[in-house]
């Protein structure tokens, strides 16, 4: 169970290692946006990176927090099952 | 486990090794650049937190009338899901927006119907952390509502205002960013699936602790 | 006893126990009227309100002191553990329901009765002039936010957190009355009133009742019971 987790947050990981770089861009394009605010110089690069970086570290997170709750709950159901074992009676 | 968890795993890893070269490798957006790859992995996340809503509803339904526990595990794994995904699209968003429009957030009519829905399944895990005992069975009905407010959220906020890209962006995109957005999408669909189960693997060896306690009690 | 009886018999029993005190009543009017006071700083300008300020008010106010009437309508039946009693009565379980809903509405519509003159008055709202389409908009919206909180309320009776959890809950998934309630009543005021737009928010909110009373109606059994 435990290494099923490891192999998937390590998949994630290695595909930030391919990523490629852009072609030289294209002429053609969905029907562009309603541009209703003004235009700025915001460099676009910084913004993308961003927003892949959030969904890898959100999905590690979660991953992760799944990964600690069930080895806890596994542990207390070792220990309880080692208790009923022993004998069990709980006085 | 499910005997599916590891083929599906290798090839949902695969997928989102071989996106990047898919989206890296269509072509740019004539007026928006570089900052509409964004896109491919915005519109993902929304359909995986689509799913997840979807789960989080049906479980609640049949948890509430049928009282199955299996149906209660889909639910609060489907409404954790769907703040995870809506929480990437909720980034995403404003992150693409920033560039596009100019502004962080405009009170555009699908986004805010995310977030919306996002807070109703944010107040759905907040009623079973501190509802206390029983709370399964409360949260159950607010998950029901939520799946049912989806319409009224939607016409509301958008007869309220709207800027979003018209509806028809998806079937007219060409080809070549249609393949990497599909691609995306199936790849976050299948992760959904993927932590879906994990998470409910997660419910079950709870229920089963439950029982454990309970026997030594006796 | 028919269904409208157990109705009527639990409706009229939660009336008499109020006007004893009055105790919701006078609490609830006096917070809405403090809502909107300290939203009117908020939102005035020079003696100026903010565009659409009186109808957003309004409905904050109603929405606010809505949620403080269900906690305490059903806090009430707490302490008594009266709301057990009446489950475990063969009194039909849709017909309770109903009844908690009428009351609740009673007493908010007794506080609009008050609030709503006093926004007129504060803002210069002309909220009067289209009475018919303002009424329905102010009843649909106030059964729609309450039908969802009756039924949110009762089920949170002996939750934990449930003082919190309760707007926690409910404003969410009240969004769209709000919308349709503070548009709609701003289409009214508008210096060329918006009639079609007013009657869509109408719509809507008609809509929205049936389907979430519908809805309470068929999950509180479900909701309620162990």
């Amino acid at each position: 169970m435990k290494r099923l987790l490891l192999v998937l947050m390590l998949a994630l990981c290695g595909t930030g290692a391919f990523a490629q770089q852009p072609t030289k861009p294209a002429n053609e394009g969905f029907l562009p946006v309603d541009e209703s605010a003004k235009k700025e110089e915001i460099p676009a690069a910084p913004l993308v990176m961003t927003g892949y970086a959030v969904a890898w570290i959100a999905i590690f997170i979660y991953v992760w927090s799944i990964w600690q709750r069930l080895g806890k709950t596994e542990r207390e159901i070792a220990d309880l099952n080692r208790r009923l074992a022993a004998g069990g009676r709980r006085s | 486990m499910n005997k599916l968890f590891s083929p599906l795993l290798i090839v949902i890893a695969a997928m989102f090794a071989f996106a990047p070269f898919l989206i890296g490798g269509a072509p740019y957006e004539s007026t928006m650049g570089l900052v509409q790859k964004i896109f491919y992995f915005h519109f993902s996340a929304w359909m995986g937190m689509f799913a997840a809503a979807a789960a989080c509803g049906w479980g609640s339904a049949v948890y509430l009338f049928k009282r199955r526990k299996s149906a209660d595990h889909l639910a609060v794994a489907g409404a954790e899901l769907v703040v995870v995904f809506g929480i990437i699209g909720l980034i995403t968003g404003p992150l693409w927006g920033r560039k596009a429009w100019g502004v962080w957030w405009t009170w555009d009519g699908r986004a805010t119907t995310a977030l919306v829905m996002w807070l109703i399944f944010v107040s759905y895990l907040l009623l079973r952390r501190f509802g206390g005992p029983g709370s399964e069975r409360l949260a159950a009905a607010v998950g029901l509502f939520g799946m049912f407010n989806v319409p009224f959220v939607y016409w509301s906020v958008n007869l309220w205002r709207t800027l979003h890209p018209k509806t028809t962006v998806v079937p007219s995109l060409p080809v070549s960013m249609g393949t990497p957005l599909w691609f995306s999408t199936a790849a976050f669909l299948g992760l959904f699936a993927l932590l879906m189960a994990l998470r409910r693997r997660l419910e079950e060896r709870r229920a089963d602790l439950e029982t454990l306690h309970l026997a030594l009690e006796e | 006893m028919s269904f409208v009886d157990v109705i009527w018999l639990i409706v009229r029993k939660d009336l008499r126990v109020e006007l004893r005190s009055r105790e919701i009543l006078y609490t609830t009017l006096f917070f809405a009227l403090s809502i909107v006071l300290v939203f009117s700083f908020s939102f005035v300008r020079a003696g100026v309100a903010v565009e659409d300020a009186a109808a957003g008010i309004l409905w904050v106010a109603i929405a606010f002191s809505g949620t403080l009437a269900l906690g305490r309508a059903f806090e009430r039946e707490r302490q008594n553990e009266t709301l057990r009693g009446l489950l475990m009565s063969p009194a039909e379980r849709p017909a309770l329901y109903l009844a908690k809903l009428i009351g609740v509405l009673i007493l908010l519509f007794a506080v609009e009765l008050l609030v709503v003159p006093l926004v007129a008055l504060l803002f210069q709202a002309p909220l009067f002039l289209y009475p018919f389409y303002f009424a329905g908009l102010l009843i649909t919206g106030t059964i729609g936010f309450c039908a969802v909180g009756t039924l949110f309320a009762a089920m949170l009776g002996r939750a934990r957190s449930r003082d919190v959890l309760l707007p926690i809950l409910l404003y969410p998934i009240t969004v769209p009355v709000i919308i349709a309630g503070v548009r709609g009543t701003a289409a009214l005021l508008q210096a060329d009133a918006d009639l079609p737009i007013a009657r869509a928010w109408l719509s809507m909110l008609v809509f929205f009742d049936v389907v979430f009373i519908t809805l309470a109606l068929w999950t509180f059994e479900a909701v309620m019971t162990e």
